[in-house]
């Protein structure tokens, strides 16, 4: 572990103290798990804290863990994952946010601490469809006008429930059940830890 | 007295200074814009999932079509993460190579930019000069890659194979004589550094006569001074990153301050705008495209005299050599897995993030082991620029919209993914 890195996970155990659920350390980069309880003000300290300084959110994502490793997750499903940058301590760091409910992710909005987090959540909840209380203007952005459920979840398939064509009865684009059937060129393997080793065999 | 009340106007999406399928819905008082709502979505292919039911290497070529003004640069972000999940060293002439056509997709973007947005603004003339000079830049992608576009050059462990001992040439046709085709062919005899080293001697002069055109145009000037003005602080609260953020005067730059590759072993300059307007950043990118010229004439210098692997020899990862390949059992057996199964990248999650020409451009990949992404986001630079088009353009009159969409130099590929 690098210098700078020793000193960013020592400031954060300094002002976040047992607020931080689990902290990793894995190929130079510092992930720390936040309850969502403590969640809002955890990152408005990550933003105010001059030994933390994280003036800038540089992405915001959901993640869907129900599939995770063929099942093997055993944790909540939905987590919000920040990127945070630091300009004057030239750092960064990954915070993870689990929701607490599986069936109604729910995640408070940072955007009142970091202003670009706007479009981020709203492309988490159009994607994934984790709410979060206290954005303004939580609506749909990259889905079509009327679309309906959360594409990027694992249940969601990749051809999707419905397709788009013209028709020319009605003179009009209509919507239609998909038409073509899913198919899987190279299936997914998760192997263990030791495929392929030379000493293995 | 009549009643007048606010007037709502529609955007695009086929408006030809939407730079795409931007949607605006605009609400005026008169002609001062009082809100923007950008509509986005219209390119959205669902990259990430897309790229959850591919193996680690077919999804290269899909970060080519995201934004496909710079697409070298995005996919040198995706390798990144992959090579630093894996702990793959890339070899240090592929370092060179990679840096450089980061730097040549650059200029290729800034030309593009400057061309879009002079002819947003009025002037013409800018796009007809920067697509001769990119038609230059497109033929090294067609000489190393074969596309001119989409290059999928760049892989895990390094870039497809090394730079070419001879560039196509042009051949005659009805339509080109033998005299014009031994002039076109003159720069082309040599090898692909000489080639790119003609360029790359032509190309300050090339910039200043930009300049002639543009700096002191009167009408630009009018145009862009003070106009979509972001402060230091405002800036950093937006999320902006690269031009946007340096037009602002914050000296960020992930080339320099987390360096990677080769970047720390070159010498180069970082421009930094005064007052956050349009005109600062266009400043910034004029000097930008300057800067890359110079790394380019770095690189050209280096690659010339040190020759060397460009693909890692790890055969997990990278493909071995044809000819190995042909004669040599295990090699054969590597080469069958990695083109049927895939690699396997070790369970973690990475965020690997690069200077893009637009800014900050970053691949999260959440791996659990297996032999595609669990999940990938990719962070697109242009995504948080736009989401800060309403507050830039409040208050301004509707002629500055384009303007805006202009500075913020959009590509919708990237912002929809």
């Amino acid at each position: 572990m690098s210098a700078k890195l020793e000193l960013l996970s020592q400031n954060l155990v300094k002002h976040l103290g047992d607020r931080i659920v689990e902290m990793q350390v894995a190929l130079g980069e510092i992930t720390v798990d936040i309850d969502v309880a403590a969640y809002l003000e955890t990152m408005l300290q990550l933003r105010d804290e001059p030994e933390l300084g994280f003036e800038q959110l540089i992405d915001l994502c959901g993640v869907d863990y129900s599939s995770y490793a063929d099942g093997r997750w055993s944790g909540k499903r939905f987590a919000v994952v920040t990127h945070l940058t630091s300009i004057a301590n030239n750092w960064r760091l990954r915070v993870r946010c689990f929701a607490s409910d599986d069936d109604f992710p729910s995640v408070p909005s940072v955007v009142s601490i970091w202003n670009s987090a706007n479009w981020f959540e709203r492309e988490a909840f159009d994607l994934f469809g984790i709410v979060f209380p206290g954005h303004a203007d939580l609506r749909r952005i990259l889905t079509d006008y009327g679309f309906v459920g959360h594409p990027f979840r694992k249940d969601f398939p990749v051809v999707g429930y419905v397709e788009m064509r013209y028709d020319p009865e009605q003179r009009r684009v209509v919507y239609q059940p998909v038409t073509i059937e899913p198919r899987e060129i190279t299936p997914r393997i998760v192997r263990e830890a030791s495929y392929g080793d030379v000493d293995n065999g | 007295m009549a009643d007048i009340q606010n007037y709502t106007l529609n955007f695009g999406p086929q408006h030809p200074a939407a730079h795409g399928v931007l949607r605006m819905v605009l609400e005026l008082d008169g002609e001062v814009v009082q809100r923007a709502d950008p509509h986005i979505g219209l390119l959205h292919r669902a990259t990430e999932k897309l790229a959850e039911t591919k193996t680690w290497i077919q999804s290269v070529p899909y970060m080519d079509r995201l934004d496909y003004m710079s697409m070298m640069v995005s996919e040198h972000a995706y390798c990144m993460a992959i090579e630093r999940m894996i702990g793959v060293d890339v070899p240090i002439r592929a370092q060179y190579i990679r840096v450089m056509f980061d730097e040549i997709t650059r200029i290729l973007n800034h030309l593009l930019w400057v061309g879009a947005h002079g002819l947003d603004v009025g002037a013409m003339t800018m796009v007809l000069y920067a697509f001769r000079e990119r038609e230059d830049l497109v033929d090294c992608y067609e000489a190393v890659s074969g596309a001119r576009m989409h290059a999928a050059y760049f892989r895990p462990g390094g870039v497809y194979r090394d730079l070419p001992d001879t560039m196509p040439k042009y051949r005659e046709s009805k339509w080109k004589s033998a005299a014009e085709v031994k002039k076109l062919n003159e720069v082309r005899s040599g090898t692909f550094l000489d080639f790119l080293q003609d360029f790359v001697s032509r190309f300050p002069k090339i910039v200043d006569e930009y300049e002639t055109l543009l700096t002191d145009n009167r009408i630009w000037k009018q145009r862009l001074v003070n106009v979509g003005v972001v402060s230091p602080e405002r800036a950093l609260q937006l999320g902006f990153t690269g031009p946007m953020l340096r037009g602002s005067g914050i000296a960020w730059d992930l080339r320099k301050k987390q360096s990677y590759e080769v970047y720390d072993r070159l010498d180069f300059d970082i421009p930094v705008g005064v007052t956050g307007d349009c005109y600062d950043r266009y400043l910034v990118r004029i000097e930008e495209m300057r800067q890359s010229n110079r790394i380019l004439q770095q690189c050209i210098d280096w690659l010339r005299v040190n020759p060397g692997p460009v693909i890692s020899d790890n055969h997990k990862v990278a493909s071995p050599p044809r000819a190995s390949m042909k004669s040599n059992m295990e090699e054969l057996i590597h080469h069958f897995k990695l083109c049927t199964e895939g690699m396997h990248v070790p369970e973690g999650h990475v965020y690997s993030a690069v200077e893009h020409p637009k800014g900050e451009f970053g691949i999260y990949a959440i791996s659990d082991g297996a032999n595609k992404p669990y999940r990938l986001k990719i962070r697109s630079p242009g995504y948080v620029h736009l989401s800060a088009m309403d507050e830039l353009v409040r208050g301004h009159m509707i002629a500055d919209v384009v303007t805006m969409v202009g500075t913020i130099d959009i590509v919708f590929g990237e912002i929809d993914r």
